[in-house]
């Protein structure tokens, strides 16, 4: 945001940052060796529909945009009881998941809904229940970095084992530095 | 080879805390010379300043509720945590304090009061959420301690006690001077005077400050000692500890989607910084504080 812009008060809309998703793979190999966490074969988007932009509105027009029909059932689109919509993706292999929606991503950004898109979130699993729970991988995609997010019940989140994925994924993934920002995602729809 | 530790202190939190402090004692200092130099007469300005002492200690309650936009809870509105306060009370044999609830994210609790009988004991909603019930126990207990030290009063007569110090340093250069017959002298020699005597009072009054801060971290040891011994389990208060300080104390409880306005849309997010653990800066390092649960530990296991 230049002088000008901060003096007359026009805020510009940050674009979303796509690349550093394609690392998560590498990192989901690292989680399987150290945490015992695997895919849960989820993965999903979380954006804040607005009004009049591109005449993208309604749940159909999304729908259409990202080719529902064509990809199948595997995918879908709930709002939260935020008002937050997410697409939710199925695939069970994590760079499959990782590519989708990175493509899910980038036919947003094509529509113009880039700056309404809040993160990504991928969820991992123990790979032998009950293992110590199970994380998902918010992708921030303003700030282009990654935080674990795990949730154990009705707002409670176990800190200790966001902070142990931390120390494991530092050398993999960018990382959300500031822990200010790890803010929760209570009742996401993607497990 | 340069070291890297995953667990980063944070100094710009004491350094602030320190400065904060300073400036408040410069402004008290300021205030005073202003008035003297008015022509307000010495006692009456000594009567001031004890007047702004005092109010501090006898709202204390009211000023710390509402600096943590705190309100008191009824056992109906807070059950569990009423049941925890009515059952340490019982355990300590005293007088149960208000009960009062935060709405911050940030883990904190705090007790004030003039006395015992005015005490408030104050649990922020993060730290109940971040927190299992035997840990917020352990939080509660080191609350009430502090109620139970009467270390509010404490802590206002030691500052004020710092304060008297520095004005009686003043008072002697004053009089030093007067009674020195610099007036004979000349102008020059009265401002040299006067900058000499500023510094003085300065000093004194950062010594006095400085003590009191250690005086303020050795109350928070002994007030860790005695909750800990209160809930008999030293190791549940030192996990309470590592649950509301340092990392995992920085990572918010709030929803990414209600994030004040659209921050999290736009550039540079404005969410608030450092305001996290302000009021454990006058408090010993994490380390201290384990270590000394930590032997508390072993006594307590005939170790």
């Amino acid at each position: 945001m230049g002088l000008r812009d901060a003096l007359f008060g026009r805020t510009k809309q940050a674009a979303p940052n796509l690349d550093n998703l394609f690392a998560l793979p590498t990192a989901a190999l690292t989680l399987q060796s150290e945490l015992d966490l695997v895919t849960s074969g989820q993965g999903g988007l979380c954006f804040k529909s607005g009004s009049g932009e591109s005449t993208i509105t309604t749940d159909d027009d999304i729908k259409e945009m990202l080719n529902f029909d064509e990809v199948g059932s595997d995918v879908s689109l709930t709002t939260d009881d935020l008002g937050f919509k997410w697409v939710v993706i199925n695939d069970t292999d994590i760079s499959g998941l990782v590519t989708r929606i990175h493509s899910a991503n980038t036919s947003m950004v094509e529509h113009g809904l880039g700056p309404r898109l809040l993160c990504a979130v991928f969820g991992f699993v123990p790979a032998n229940p009950p293992g110590e729970g199970s994380v998902r991988m918010v992708y921030l995609l303003k700030q282009g970095t990654f935080y674990p997010f795990a949730p154990t019940g009705a707002e409670k989140r176990d800190n200790e084992l966001e902070l142990r994925v931390r120390s494991f994924l530092d050398k993999d993934l960018p990382m959300e530095k500031d822990l200010t920002r790890w803010m929760a995602l209570w009742n996401l729809p993607v497990k | 080879m340069a070291k890297k530790t995953n667990i980063e202190k944070d100094h710009g939190l004491d350094v602030r805390m320190f400065f904060t402090g300073l400036a408040l004692v410069v402004l008290y200092v300021i205030i005073i010379t202003v008035l003297l130099r008015v022509g307000v007469a010495l006692g009456f300005v000594v009567v001031i300043a004890f007047a702004l002492i005092f109010s501090q200690y006898y709202f204390s309650d009211k000023v710390a509720m509402f600096s943590m936009h705190a309100k008191e809870v009824t056992p109906a509105q807070e059950p569990k945590l009423h049941e925890i306060v009515d059952r340490l009370c019982l355990l300590a044999n005293m007088t149960k304090p208000r009960v009062a609830v935060s709405e911050m994210d940030i883990p904190n609790a705090f007790a004030t009061g003039r006395n015992p009988n005015h005490a408030v004991i104050c649990a922020t909603r993060g730290l109940m959420r971040r927190l299992s019930d035997e840990e917020l126990e352990a939080v509660l207990a080191h609350e009430l301690s502090h109620v139970a030290h009467r270390d509010v009063a404490i802590m206002t007569i030691a500052s004020g006690v710092g304060m008297l110090a520095g004005l009686i340093g003043r008072m002697a250069m004053w009089g030093a001077m007067l009674g020195g017959g610099g007036r004979g002298k000349g102008g020059q020699n009265i401002v040299l005077v006067e900058m000499a005597t500023m510094l003085v009072s300065m000093l004194i009054y950062v010594i006095a400050f400085l003590l009191t801060m250690s005086l303020s971290r050795y109350r928070e040891l002994a007030a860790d000692r005695s909750g800990a011994i209160l809930i008999g389990k030293p190791s549940v208060m030192a996990s309470a500890l590592v649950h509301i300080t340092g990392d995992i104390g920085k990572i918010p409880s709030t929803d990414l989607r209600k994030t004040e306005g659209m921050n999290a849309f736009f550039f540079a997010p404005a969410f608030a910084k450092g305001t996290a653990a302000s009021l454990f800066s006058t408090h010993p390092t994490l380390q201290k504080r384990l270590d000394q649960l930590n032997q508390l530990e072993r006594e307590l296991n005939g170790g």
